[in-house]
């Protein structure tokens, strides 16, 4: 049995001891001396023209500091973009600017147009209320199939068109997918909404910036999920500030989803007027400002269509997507639909063929992003939804449809570009079948059907592409970033590490799990061990935290790092112990000269490191800390199969999840709990999309789901005990560790389940319901059951 | 939140005495009207706590009637009338969550009359009485749409009087985002006769379902409204459901009340 701390035991989760007890350092706990605090004004018209702004009266309310508009952003730079697509004739996607503060001009409820900073946060908020503002409201564009016809409302004028990109993949495939079309046997085909979707961290966006004029030095406390992509970002591109007169905080973060990821006006906002007032100015966002400000997630209407054969293999697939946008380019948005979306489409089946079209729109809405899973989850959807509804048009059962075209043999390209290095989809779909006891289904029906209930089963399978990402390949894509992770590992003299990591946990456990790898690799106890993250100042350049990387990618680089703090140790034990590097051995902390009984303990080199009395020195330097990148070669590619079995209230059309299972292969696992935390949390996620959350606009761009009162996040009591199971490891071959990650893959895997469920139900029911577009609210499968 | 005067007093008269000042307004458990403050969408210039008045505090079971003080939170009505009149009990017990339960007030949520919340409907299906500083009203004529209530300004429900039923159940539809009721019926049927009320559906706020009234008052049985329906003109329309499914709920829950009456 491996050691508690080591790789593989349920560790419990050390930081969840400050967590539960109230002792986290969120950035809303800080406080520097001195501070002011800024409110901003927003836009509440979604599309319209500043006609006046005159901030004369509000500036003479108590304890007004400054007033900040447009005017003070002029001729610096606005938000980049990370990521550059380029369409299906070759051409860059249009790349309208995102200015800090509006310039003339408001695209969206919540688009920030002036901010006050005053002595406090309520004489801030009456300075906004006493700002006079006129705006000439102009037609706004919500619905994205109107928004690209000719003559719709621009969103931005300069660009001359609302379609951002409109992009094929690959487009040299569409000839051949097309003809494959004409000969098939049968070709089912859906449309589909991907409903937009906010993410809601628990804990809303905070930022705070400081600057010492005497070092000209910034300091920017903010709620991020990737320190020093925001002091990149913010530093070289918005405000002109070098990396190092600029230090970028991420301390504890509440949840981001994705939402996190992304460099906000705020931070941009917080940062300059620090410098401008030469006083600290906090910014914290209300919920209903996050809802109107934080980058949204989803918002993908789609045409999917599968032909097969009498069989029911696979032959060609297409997709039609048009991708929400919103008003502005956000970070990493315009990667979302295309390279995290159609590089999966392919999904865990060998289909020949398959094409891709993508069109991004711009809108009068909120910014949209990647949110957990962040385009897989898109492609998952509507692949499994479409394969659920050809299985049931051509009468055969949907989990033997689809092993019938698993691809079973690995490495495996797909025609869309990417290569699965390991998987074994029937392994997980056997995992499945016993786990979630799918052979006694049919008595649970009857039992349901005696209770009045429509019980229905669905099951679909997953796969996605983590540990983003090869920066080679990324580089090819678009992405203006590198994205490797990186590592120091710190070892004290008296034998203790400290391990400073470009990840960023935002509750992924990684001050537990980090820890049990360089604990097991040593032969150490875990106590021995802290994680350090999320402050630019103590950490090398990293890239952060999303698309379940951190163990992937960071834990890869840490694994680098030890090996190195291991090489040089065994040197210092050869010395020591007056033998051969090669005869060292490190076993349980020990290292040991092979053969003899001679040998040194771990504190006994490292205290050899630092107090070098009897040290090579003239080979050797004194210290032992190690700095290691690490950047993939490939993604990894977990992936599983999923079931979930709901009942339906005939009468009210209300759905119930009775139960949900998940057989996922990650590869090989550092913390099981974790995992399952993980996983339960994804699966709440989807389950959340899958039957409660919506972000609705009204047709003039009011955002109509702005609070908790209308927006429906999922509670303990609309989800079922969840079965998890990761028993079935394919263990990825291009990363030390083996691992694939597991952060995205609940609330990646589990919508099509509930909707392939629900859809069974009523056709069980003798409904002749094929597809409900999510959130399958009581409203909406009651409408269904009306037709 | 704006800057407001805060009173405090221990007793009716004193807190009715405290409303006549200009802009005041009366705080109940403040389940509404504190997110009110907090979006600044209102600006009392004094906030008159009904919290210190103990004699707006009891629940007392006397001959066939339930007394309910106006300032007695949800929690203890759950708890005081679980015995003497349990379908009451239980819609307060489930109202909200536990810090809503122990915070809002039976006579708070009276006054505001919000379309979707709990308690009227109770109020309405028993015909109860509500008694304030000054006058005694009754349920048919207290509530008067939307927000609206025969309550004059400054004035203070200080009790209900709720006549307890021989049946009653409460069935409450939950709108999936806040929990309201995106439909609530209850039924109270009493030796002259059935009442149903239904909250959360009716543009007009909570309302009496004068049809089934008269079916269950012939045959108390879910099958005595299997031919009725109800007509969705003039249901709420909005994100969580069409005025047709608020409609087809109130017959639903109507039969799911009457068969799980005790």
């Amino acid at each position: 049995m491996p050691k508690d701390g080591h790789i593989g035991p349920a560790t419990k989760r050390r930081e969840d001891l400050r967590f539960l007890t109230g002792k986290g350092r969120y950035t809303d706990d800080i406080n520097v001396r001195g501070q002011a605090y800024a409110q901003f004004l927003r836009s509440n018209v979604a599309h319209g023209r500043i006609r006046s702004l005159d901030t004369a009266a509000a500036e003479s309310m108590p304890g007004v500091i400054r007033i900040f508009t447009g005017k003070d952003f002029e001729g610096i730079g606005g938000l980049p973009c990370g990521w550059q697509i380029t369409d299906k004739h070759g051409q860059p996607m249009l790349e309208p600017g995102h200015p800090v503060l509006a310039q003339g001009k408001v695209r969206h409820v919540g688009d920030p147009i002036a901010v006050v900073v005053a002595e406090t946060e309520s004489q801030a908020r009456d300075a906004v209320e006493a700002i006079e503002l006129e705006i000439e409201e102009l037609p706004a564009v919500i619905d994205m199939k109107a928004a690209v016809k000719d003559g719709a409302p621009l969103v931005h004028d300069d660009i001359g068109s609302n379609l951002c990109y409109d992009w094929g993949f690959v487009e040299e495939n569409k000839a051949a997918v097309d003809a494959a079309f004409k000969t098939a046997d049968h070709v089912t085909t859906l449309e589909l909404v991907n409903q937009r979707l906010t993410a809601n961290p628990m804990e809303p966006r905070v930022a705070v910036g400081d600057y010492d004029s005497s070092s000209e030095h910034h300091t920017l406390y903010t709620t991020s999920q990737n320190p020093h992509v925001i002091r990149l970002l913010m530093g070289a591109f918005v405000l002109g500030i070098p990396e190092h007169k600029l230090r970028v905080v991420a301390p504890d973060v509440g949840g981001g989803f994705g939402s996190k990821i992304f460099h906000y006006a705020e931070e941009a906002f917080v940062t300059f007027a620090a410098k401008a007032i030469n006083r600290p100015v906090k910014w914290t966002s209300s919920r209903s400002e996050a809802f109107l400000s934080d980058a949204q997630g989803r918002d993908h209407v789609t045409k999917i269509q599968l032909a097969l054969d009498k069989e029911g293999h696979f032959q060609a697939l297409r997709t039609e997507t048009f991708a929400n946008m919103g008003a502005y380019l956000s970070t990493f948005a315009p990667s979302v639909p295309t390279w995290l979306h159609g590089t999966l489409m392919a999904g865990n089946y060998k289909t020949p063929l398959i094409y891709v079209n993508v069109k991004a729109v711009f809108t009068n809405t909120v910014p949209v992003d990647a949110y957990r899973g962040a385009g897989r989850p898109e492609a998952t959807y509507q692949l499994e939804r479409v394969i659920d509804k050809a299985a049931r048009e051509m009468g055969i059962d949907p989990i033997a449809l689809r092993r019938k075209n698993f691809i079973t043999e690995f490495p495996y390209a797909t025609p869309v570009a990417v290569e699965y290095d390991t998987g074994d989809y029937e392994a997980t779909m056997a995992k499945l079948e016993e786990i979630a006891d799918l052979k006694g289904f049919e008595a649970r029906a009857a039992q349901s059907k005696k209770n009045g209930k429509l019980r229905g089963l669905g099951v679909n399978c997953y796969i996605e592409a983590c540990g983003i990402a090869p920066s080679h390949l990324v580089g090819q894509l678009g992405a203006r970033a590198g994205l490797y992770e990186s590592a120091t590992v710190r070892v004290n003299a008296t034998g203790s590490l400290t391990v400073m990591t470009g990840s960023h946990s935002h509750g992924q456990g990684h001050e537990t799990a980090f820890p049990q790898i360089v604990a097991d690799m040593i032969g150490i106890d875990a106590g021995q061990i802290e994680i350090v993250h999320g402050d630019t100042a103590n950490s090398p350049m990293g890239m952060g935290t999303y698309g379940s990387r951190s163990l992937a990618v960071g834990g890869s680089a840490i694994v680098r790092a030890t090996n190195k703090i291991i090489d040089k140790a065994k040197k210092i034990a050869a010395h020591l112990l007056e033998a051969s590097e090669a005869d060292i051995e490190l076993k349980d902390g020990k290292f040991t000269v092979a053969g003899t009984d001679k040998s040194v303990d771990w504190a006994g080199v490292t205290l050899a490191a630092y107090v070098p009395h009897n040290y090579p020195l003239e080979s050797l330097e004194p210290g032992l800390e190690e700095t290691a990148f690490y950047d993939p070669s490939n993604f990894t590619y977990p992936s599983g199969a999923y079931s979930c079995e709901v009942e339906v209230d005939p009468d009210t059309g209300k759905v119930t999840i009775c139960s949900f299972a998940a057989a996922d292969d990650f590869g090989n696992i550092v913390n099981p709990m974790i995992v399952d935390g993980q996983v339960h949390g994804g699966i709440g996620q989807g389950i959340g999309q899958a039957l409660l959350e919506n972000t609705v606009y009204d047709e003039n761009g009011q955002l109509l789901s702005a609070s908790f009162m209308d927006y429906a996040m999922p509670r303990a009591s609309d989800v079922p005990f969840y079965t998890v199971d990761h028993s079935c490891q394919t263990p990825c071959t291009h990363n030390p560790l083996g691992v694939k990650g597991c952060g995205e893959a609940g609330a990646i895997g589990s919508p099509p389940a509930v909707v392939n469920a629900v859809v069974d139900a009523l056709q069980r029911g003798g409904h002749d319901v094929t597809h409900i577009d999510m959130p399958l609210s009581p409203a909406r499968v009651w409408a269904a059951m009306q037709k | 939140m704006y800057n407001f005067e805060f009173e405090r007093p221990s007793t009716v008269e004193a807190a009715v005495a405290a409303l006549k000042a200009e802009d005041s307004l009366a705080l109940g458990g403040g389940q509404t009207l504190i997110p009110t403050l907090k979006q600044r969408l209102a600006a009392p210039a004094k906030l008159v706590s009904l919290a210190g008045i103990d004699a707006l505090k009891f629940v007392k079971a006397e001959g066939g009637t339930l007394r309910i003080g106006g300032g007695t939170p949800h929690a203890v009505v759950a708890r005081e009338a679980a015995k003497s009149f349990p379908a009451l009990a239980r819609l307060a017990g489930n109202i909200g969550d536990p810090a809503v339960r122990n915070k809002g007030t039976a006579g708070g949520s009276i006054a505001n009359n919000d379309p979707s919340a709990c308690y009227p409907s109770a109020v309405l299906a028993c015909g109860a009485t509500i008694v304030t500083n000054g006058r005694e009203i009754s349920a048919d004529d207290f509530f008067q749409g939307m927000f609206e209530t025969a309550l004059e300004e400054g004035e203070l429900i200080t009790e209900v009087r709720f006549p307890i039923p021989q049946a009653a159940n409460y069935q409450k539809f939950e709108q999936p985002a806040s929990r309201f009721a995106l439909t609530g019926v209850f039924v109270a049927k009493y030796a002259d006769g059935v009442r149903v009320a239904v909250t959360g559906a009716s543009g007009d706020g909570v309302f009496r379902w004068t049809e089934a009234e008269a079916a269950l008052s012939a045959n108390f049985s879910a099958t005595a409204i299997a031919g009725l329906s109800v007509d969705p003109d003039g249901m709420i329309e909005d994100l969580h459901g069409s005025g047709a499914y608020r409609a087809r709920l109130v017959k639903v829950l109507t039969g799911r009340a009457v068969s799980a009456a005790s």
